[in-house]
């Protein structure tokens, strides 16, 4: 054991200096690209149960890991993705194939890159970039063309229906969700994600959570509307338009087209939600506890348990909600959610003139 | 006055929390589901099932091909050859029960003079290839044989209602 140690040791030694970093990264790289794809694959099995439960019901409860006699039916959602991968791809015959099989390339690239900028813990970001809000912004745009080129390649009515719905939509709150960020952005004076949740530190009080309530709120419910989550899902509209978007898609495309890229967004948005409004990976203890206790330390499992909260929302919400009429949703991106924003932008710069809460620091 | 309440329980989402309790509360309500497989629910015992001939304790077939079965039968499913048997006595030469036909009513049971044919309790059946929808009067006697035990124990208990 020892000498295989030695023996690793030796071998990353003999690796060149300037090596080293790449080694690292695309290592961390894997690490967090796994913890992605395994989570999502749980939280279907966890929307499947807590659904269940909201309609008394029970959800999956069969199928066990390896058999053993407990925790059943979490290995349900790895028993859907081998059935997936195991079913045939169908390629309809008038679909433009180049593009039919880029779209799910796209919208699960798109899904997994936003990853690199996410603050997991006060020393672990992938790429600790200064413009980190800024690349969220824009590659939680571009996922929306996964979407608008998987309908259009399908050469399908109801695929492009779905597909131009996504289209207005995403447009129509990624305003209301980039005018949320620019509060945030005002409250931490910065665009780096770690910075963001720096400024929040010092207690529960100092979170943006208390000065910019009605910004979380509207940047969580646009984060819904973004990940094309129940009751803002008219993209997929069972109702009217089959399945929407991916209607024509089966098998490993559909997984990758529809359920990979749609979960590892609602994580997402449920992680920058707690990084930007519930003070990331800082302990809510922080400042009523000693400083040096355990509670109060930051952690990723803060985050963790905060990330979590959020995703019960989008769950809870999706079992309590009937689907929006399309016209609503628009009237509420536009005219609701946009005016409403920027009013709350408005108090904001006042309370910064003023110097109160958060700003009384720079008094 | 009643617009300006009106929109200000819109803007701070009334409605809509209500509605949110409302699941929050049935998430811990318990579970009426039962795990069929390993539970089942209780079953009375004029359950209809899968259909059955019966025989007399002697071993002799019950049915006396009076066709009343057929005649009442609201789908059709029953078909039924008449002939002579060896010993003289009028006995069916073919009975045929289209389970695909077939609506369970129980008309069959209640119209046949003798308690032939019965419907049992029997539900959890397949059939895996064509044809095998067809129940013949061997499958149906065999059906009988098997369970008539049960069939004599749901037929004593339901006797005094009829």
């Amino acid at each position: 054991m020892n000498s295989l140690i030695q023996w690793l040791m030796a071998l990353w030694a003999s690796i060149p200096e300037t090596l080293h970093l790449p080694i690292i990264k695309t290592a961390e790289i894997i690490v967090v690209m796994l913890a992605v794809v395994i989570s999502v694959a749980l939280l279907t099995y966890l929307e499947r149960k807590v659904i269940g439960w909201m309609q008394a019901r029970h959800g999956p409860n069969q199928i066990r890991i390896f058999g053993l006699p407990f925790l059943k039916g979490v290995a349900q959602p790895f028993a859907d993705v081998i059935k997936l991968l195991l079913k045939e791809v169908m390629l309809p015959s008038k679909a433009d194939k180049m593009l039919f099989l880029a779209a799910p390339m796209i919208a699960i690239v798109t899904a997994l890159t936003t990853w690199a900028v996410v603050p997991f813990s006060p020393d672990f970001v992938l790429a600790d970039i200064d413009a980190g809000l800024l690349y969220i912004l824009a590659l939680t745009s571009l996922g929306v063309y996964g979407v608008i080129i998987a309908g259009w390649a399908s050469n399908s009515k109801y695929a492009m229906l779905g597909a131009m719905r996504s289209a207005a939509q995403i447009v129509a709150y990624e305003i209301a969700m980039g005018f949320a960020l620019v509060g945030v952005l005002m409250a931490a004076g910065s665009l780096n994600m770690t910075d963001i949740v720096r400024a929040q530190s010092g207690s529960v009080l100092h979170w943006n959570l208390l000065w910019l309530f009605p910004l979380m709120v509207i940047y969580f419910i646009s984060g819904v509307a973004e990940t094309n989550r129940a009751p803002f899902d008219v993209v997929e509209g069972e109702s009217e338009i089959v399945a929407g978007f991916h209607v024509e898609y089966s098998g490993a495309t559909f997984a990758t087209v529809f359920a990979l890229p749609e979960y590892a967004n609602m994580i997402l948005i449920a992680m920058l939600s707690s990084v930007f409004f519930l003070g990331g990976w800082l302990s809510p203890f922080q400042g009523l506890v000693s400083a040096d206790s355990l509670l109060a330390q930051s952690s990723f499992l803060w985050l963790f348990v905060k990330t979590l909260w959020f995703l019960f929302c989008y769950l809870w919400i999706r079992a309590t909600f009937p689907r929006y009429r399309y016209d609503q949703i628009m009237r509420l991106g536009w005219k609701v959610f946009i005016p409403l924003t920027i009013v709350w932008i408005l108090v904001e710069c006042g309370m910064v003139a003023l110097r109160v809460g958060p700003w009384a620091q720079f008094g | 006055m009643t617009s300006v309440r009106s929109i200000t329980k819109t803007l701070f989402l009334g409605e809509l929390l209500q509605g949110l309790a409302v699941t929050f509360r049935y998430m811990w309500k318990p579970k009426f589901t039962v795990h069929y497989p390993q539970e089942k629910t209780p079953q009375s015992v004029r359950f209809r099932g899968l259909h059955a001939l019966r025989r007399y304790p002697n071993g002799e077939e019950r049915c006396i091909a009076c066709k009343l079965c057929e005649a009442v039968c609201p789908a059709l499913a029953i078909t039924i050859e008449s002939d002579a048997s060896a010993d003289g006595t009028r006995r069916t030469t073919r009975y045929d029960i289209d389970l695909f036909k077939c609506i369970f009513c129980g008309f069959c049971e209640e119209a046949c003079p003798v308690d032939a044919i019965v419907e049992t309790r029997i539900h959890e059946y397949h059939m895996e290839n064509r044809g095998e929808n067809i129940m013949s009067k061997d499958k149906l006697l065999a059906v009988g044989d098997r369970y008539d035990a049960m069939i004599t124990a749901d037929k004593t208990a339901d006797a005094p209602y009829r």
